[in-house]
């Protein structure tokens, strides 16, 4: 099949970027679409011009390195997958495609579709742990907690932090990976110990990264390639709520 | 400086007061479907009742209040969003969301556009302009209704507003029951309908009071 595409290249954080047009033709529907960018890149470094840089890791879906905006929506048109998961069959032939990397203040670009997301590491590092000794493993069973506790709170965990619901929201707010992140802790009794701190710090630092509001327009979670519920975000304002009422 | 959820906190509890006064204002201006002899001397009463009520005086400082901090604090949301967003070439997140949700400041700046002109309309008009008194000694605040919804501009412009102000009510009062952290998902189902059904019931019921007296005394 044959592709038309149109790439979002920028020399680095500073310039100006452009798109540019690519046609690329004897594609394999099936290919997936990062191995369609390895395709234009080896045919352009033939060219001798420079590839497009793009993130990816595992390319099973679980790391959450990879991520573009393809034809203005995170991910591309299959719904709850990540980049590395879609194939060109979910393509027409002769379609074009825009290709942009994920767009919001807090995410600079660093070059291509390349995007710095470091800003969700410092909300990580400013709560997203439990402080404990960690030993010896414990006894199994030490501590009752109910399955479906666990599977809530693993519902929430299962956020692997790729940014899409910041580049799909209208506001460029990282409600859903804050509260996913917050939430898969409270849950837990572990995590119950530093409940008020870690809302109040992460909530803090989510902010000084220059996110926007949340709206509740619920974008983030159709967009979500793990699905992660918008209802975390009403947790985290539950818990933030309480956090400054009962902190001493 | 106020932290994002706390922002919201400001603007979801102002506009849950503003969304309750809907109820009472609305209540009280059923009086309009009275038949007309009746509904003057009722609506001229209530009308004066509450001008000289302190409580309601005090609340109606209360409800400027709300007006002014969710304006403003809706601006401050709206600058903060903008900044932390960039455009894309293409854009197809609309896919994924509710136009009405995304575009809350645009249906809150048309409300608040409709409030000026139904500020200037009656609130105004009876604080310090001059009416003429009814049967009962009354200022005539009914025939001023009357007089403004025998234009038909008028009428659509209070129909079309309350159109705007519904899908704001749908959105935001689903929205303002997130900020509070209502997040039990059988209660977060109950209230979706539950907000659903009040903001058509409140806008509906304002809706047909330019519409039932543009019909009846024309």
């Amino acid at each position: 099949m044959k592709l038309n595409l149109k790439v979002w290249r920028q020399k680095d954080r500073n310039s100006q970027g452009q798109l540019v047009d690519y046609t690329l033709d004897h594609l394999n529907p099936h290919m997936s679409f990062l191995e369609m960018m390895d395709t234009l890149n080896e045919t352009l470094i033939l060219n001798g011009e420079e590839p497009v840089e793009f993130d990816h890791d595992c390319r099973e879906g679980i790391c959450g390195q990879c991520g573009m905006m393809i034809n203005g929506i995170a991910h591309g048109p299959l719904e709850n997958t990540t980049t590395c998961q879609l194939h060109l069959r979910s393509f027409q032939d002769n379609e074009t495609i825009f290709i942009e990397p994920f767009r919001s203040a807090a995410f600079p670009v660093k070059r291509d579709l390349r995007v710095d997301r470091s800003a969700f590491d410092r909300i990580i590092s400013s709560g997203g742990f439990v402080s404990t000794n960690t030993g010896q493993a414990p006894d199994a069973h030490s501590l009752p907690i109910s399955h479906q506790l666990t599977e809530e709170a693993f519902d929430a965990a299962a956020c692997i932090g790729c940014g899409a619901c910041v580049a799909t929201c209208k506001n460029g707010s990282a409600a859903l990976f804050t509260s996913a992140k917050i939430n898969h802790l409270v849950l837990l009794p572990q995590g119950k110990e530093e409940r008020q701190e870690r809302v109040i710090n992460m909530v803090q630092q989510m902010d000084a990264e220059a996110f926007g509001h949340c709206s509740n327009t619920e974008a983030c979670e159709v967009e979500c390639p793990q699905g992660i519920s918008v209802l975390n975000i009403a947790r985290m304002n539950y818990e933030y709520n309480r956090a400054l009422i009962t902190r001493k | 400086m106020l932290t994002t959820l706390s922002r919201k906190m400001l603007l979801c509890l102002t506009g849950l007061f503003l969304a309750f006064f809907l109820l009472i204002h609305l209540l009280g201006n059923l009086q309009l479907f009275l038949p007309a002899e009746e509904a003057r001397l009722q609506f001229n009463w209530y009308s004066q009742f509450l001008s000289g009520n302190t409580f309601i005086k005090l609340v109606s400082y209360i409800l400027y209040l709300s007006i002014i901090v969710h304006v403003i604090d809706a601006l401050l949301v709206t600058i903060k969003n903008k900044k932390a967003t960039a455009p894309y070439k293409k854009d197809s997140r609309g896919r994924a969301s509710k136009w009405y949700s995304r575009n809350m400041g645009v249906l809150g700046t048309l409300v608040l556009i409709f409030l000026v002109i139904h500020f200037q309309n009656f609130w105004y008009v009876y604080k310090f302009g001059t009416l003429p008194l009814d049967s009962a000694g009354k200022k005539d605040l009914y025939q001023l209704v009357v007089t403004t919804f025998q234009e038909w501009w008028y009428v659509i412009i209070y129909v079309l507003s309350m159109v705007a102000l519904c899908y704001h009510l749908i959105h935001g009062l689903h929205s303002a029951l997130r900020t509070l952290g209502v997040f039990h998902p059988k209660y977060v189902r109950w209230f979706k309908i539950i907000g659903g059904v009040y903001a058509v019931l409140i806008c509906t019921g304002f809706a047909l009071m330019p519409i039932y007296i543009y019909f009846t005394t024309n």
